[in-house]
């Protein structure tokens, strides 16, 4: 191949078709540095308006054109959190399971339905979430928070069904095909060597999971961690549905709040003016560096286990 | 057998079911989930709803058939962004490039990818929507296409990867030139996994909701043309659930069990042509 003159490569027709994949390869990076030069472009109001304001002031008012995001980026964190509280055990536990007890072929059916549930779209999620679980939170849940634990902060006042633990707890169930794919293939790709190892110094099969496989696999169980908390903080349909869009700081997690994707999806179409679009762009903006970041590092972390893990395997 | 021996075991053999259980809960959600909208969905499906337009704000009765149509419309526009620049992008990283371009064209795409579909939907606004003045069927399609192109590229890519370097070297050795043998042993060597990139990645478009919102918008009757704002099943099930009404609930079940039944179709379909395929070596 490398004996052959650029005119026969051109003549064959090699080089024209190396051209044509390259201008449609190169029109993804085009696209990805066009999407944040446009977002940066128009957030240039508010940017300059309220410069660092924007992110600690908490008025948000379009009609005396006061932009303040501190609920929305709060309300955000806040549902991630939760959703990462009850995602992180539950996925983590079923990847142990998928990865180490079950038989391979009783584990690839498993994943293969885990595989489906991290296929549904994410407005059916807020459909069951306004008619399943924000009936069942206000019924049952709440109540019985209320009645056992109702003298932390965290769970007081009066129990409207919306708001960041229905908004988290619906984000858990969407997040965790994510912790649990990622998880399972991380805990996989540890060498047999090092479990057998373990049991073969006495440790139970339990030990040998916590003690040795969980902490070769920590950082590659992180990446996943981050990567289902980037979903988590872009997520808009289903959080839009239950969060119950009101702007508030509360550290009752019963209260309604808003995100902030659930604020660009609810106003964007509604916006008038120029500095109370680009207040929502910017929030775009923010969405976009958060993701950004963490998807980075999550991809990172990733790469860094499994490599370890094959290197200490053909060691 | 000593008390501490016997509690070691108790432990394993208590948080080991734990992690079943874990495992246990995390597949029924899929099962509730489904469960859920078949029975809702079912009862509440008819022929009018594939048939009708929408019925005015008051009155029972109606459909989605402008929704299902608008949907098709959309799709089909994303498609033909999508699957070109994912699939011709993913040739050009297997087959051609190596080194600088490439990490930087993966990069880009796996950026694209993590980018939220919100984020999207304000791209594709500033871009198509506000040149043109209005919401229309074209800026919806874009906005899906563009989330079509990082999941069809980098799969792609994998499945071309995994085309055993004996099969292009056969050919060269024959006398092909470079690009006769992708076309002609390379792409239809890795045919299946090419289609289930295309299937999985039109599957995830299909439900999306959040760019579609100030893209395509809606619409209670039907979109002729490109240019029209849209009705789209994801953004009707969206406002229909949310709206105060009972029978509007009724038909965002409907649409549910539809647009459900449609991707975790899609996607039963996409492994079943994985997984019939003869599986080519990595090499």
């Amino acid at each position: 191949m490398g004996s052959r003159s650029f005119l026969s490569k051109l003549r064959d027709g090699d080089e024209i078709a190396r051209l044509v994949t390259f201008i449609f390869a190169g029109s993804v990076v085009l696209i990805t540095l066009l999407l944040v030069f446009e977002l940066w472009r128009e957030s240039y109001l508010p940017r300059h308006k309220f410069g660092f304001g924007f992110f600690v002031t908490s008025v948000w008012d379009p009609i005396f054109d006061k932009f303040g995001a501190l609920p929305f980026i709060y309300g955000t964190v806040v549902t991630a959190a939760v959703a990462l509280l009850i995602a992180v055990p539950l996925g983590i536990g079923a990847a142990i399971f998928l990865a180490e007890l079950a038989p391979a072929r009783v584990s690839d059916t498993l994943q293969f339905f885990i595989d489906l549930l991290a296929a549904v779209p994410s407005v059916i999620y807020g459909l069951l979430g306004v008619f399943i679980v924000i009936p069942m939170m206000r019924q049952y849940i709440q109540p019985a928070l209320k009645n056992s634990l109702g003298f932390l902060p965290f769970f007081q006042g009066p129990a409207y069904g919306v708001g960041f633990l229905t908004a988290g707890m619906v984000l858990a169930i969407m997040v965790i095909p994510y912790i649990i794919s990622v998880s399972r293939e991380v805990l996989i790709s540890v060498p047999r060597d090092q479990r057998e190892a373990a049991l073969a110094l006495g440790s139970t099969r339990w030990e040998s999971t916590w003690k040795v496989v969980l902490p070769f696999a920590r950082t590659g169980i992180m990446g996943s961690i981050f990567l289902a908390l980037a979903r988590a903080l872009g997520e808009t349909m289903a959080v839009t549905m239950v969060i119950g869009n009101t702007p508030t700081i509360s550290a009752s997690l019963f209260s309604p709040g808003y995100s902030i994707a659930a604020v660009i999806a609810n106003e964007f179409t509604e916006a008038t003016g120029d500095l109370y679009l680009q207040s929502l762009i910017e929030l775009g903006l923010v969405l976009f560096l958060l993701t950004f970041l963490l998807n980075g590092m999550a991809r990172l972390l990733i790469v860094v286990t499994s490599q370890r893990g094959s290197g200490m395997g053909q060691a | 057998m000593s008390r501490r021996l016997r509690w070691r075991k108790f432990v394993s053999h208590f948080m080991l079911t734990m992690t079943g259980l874990c495992a246990l809960v995390a597949v029924a959600v899929l099962f509730f989930i489904l469960g859920y909208l078949v029975y809702h969905g079912g009862t509440s499906i008819s022929w009018n709803f594939f048939t009708k337009l929408p019925a005015p704000v008051g009155e029972t009765g109606g459909g989605m058939a402008n929704a299902i149509v608008g949907s098709a419309k959309l799709l089909l526009l994303a498609c033909l962004l999508g699957v070109p620049i994912g699939f011709f992008g993913a040739i050009y990283l297997a087959e051609f490039s190596g080194g600088t371009i490439a990490f930087v064209v993966r990069y880009a795409a796996d950026l694209l990818n993590g980018v939220p579909s919100i984020v999207i939907g304000i791209f594709a606004y500033s871009l198509v929507v506000l040149p043109f003045k209005h919401f229309s069927t074209l800026a919806g399609g874009f906005a899906l296409g563009l989330m079509m192109i990082p999941i069809t590229l980098r799969s792609t890519e994998e499945f071309l990867r995994a085309v055993p370097r004996a099969l292009r070297e056969g050919a060269m050795a024959l006398g092909a030139s470079q690009w006769k043998t992708i076309a002609s042993v390379v792409v239809p060597a890795a045919y299946r996994g090419i289609l289930t990139a295309i299937l999985l990645a039109f599957a995830r478009v299909a439900g999306e909701t959040a760019p579609l919102l100030f893209t395509a918008f809606g619409n209670r009757f039907w979109s002729p043309g490109w240019a029209q704002p849209t009705a789209s099943l994801p953004v009707m099930i969206f406002t229909y659930a949310i709206a105060p009404y009972d029978d509007w609930h009724r038909q965002a079940w409907a649409a549910g069990l539809v647009l459900l039944g449609l991707i975790l179709i899609i996607n039963i379909i996409a492994r079943v042509i994985l997984s019939r395929g003869v599986a080519v070596p990595r090499t």
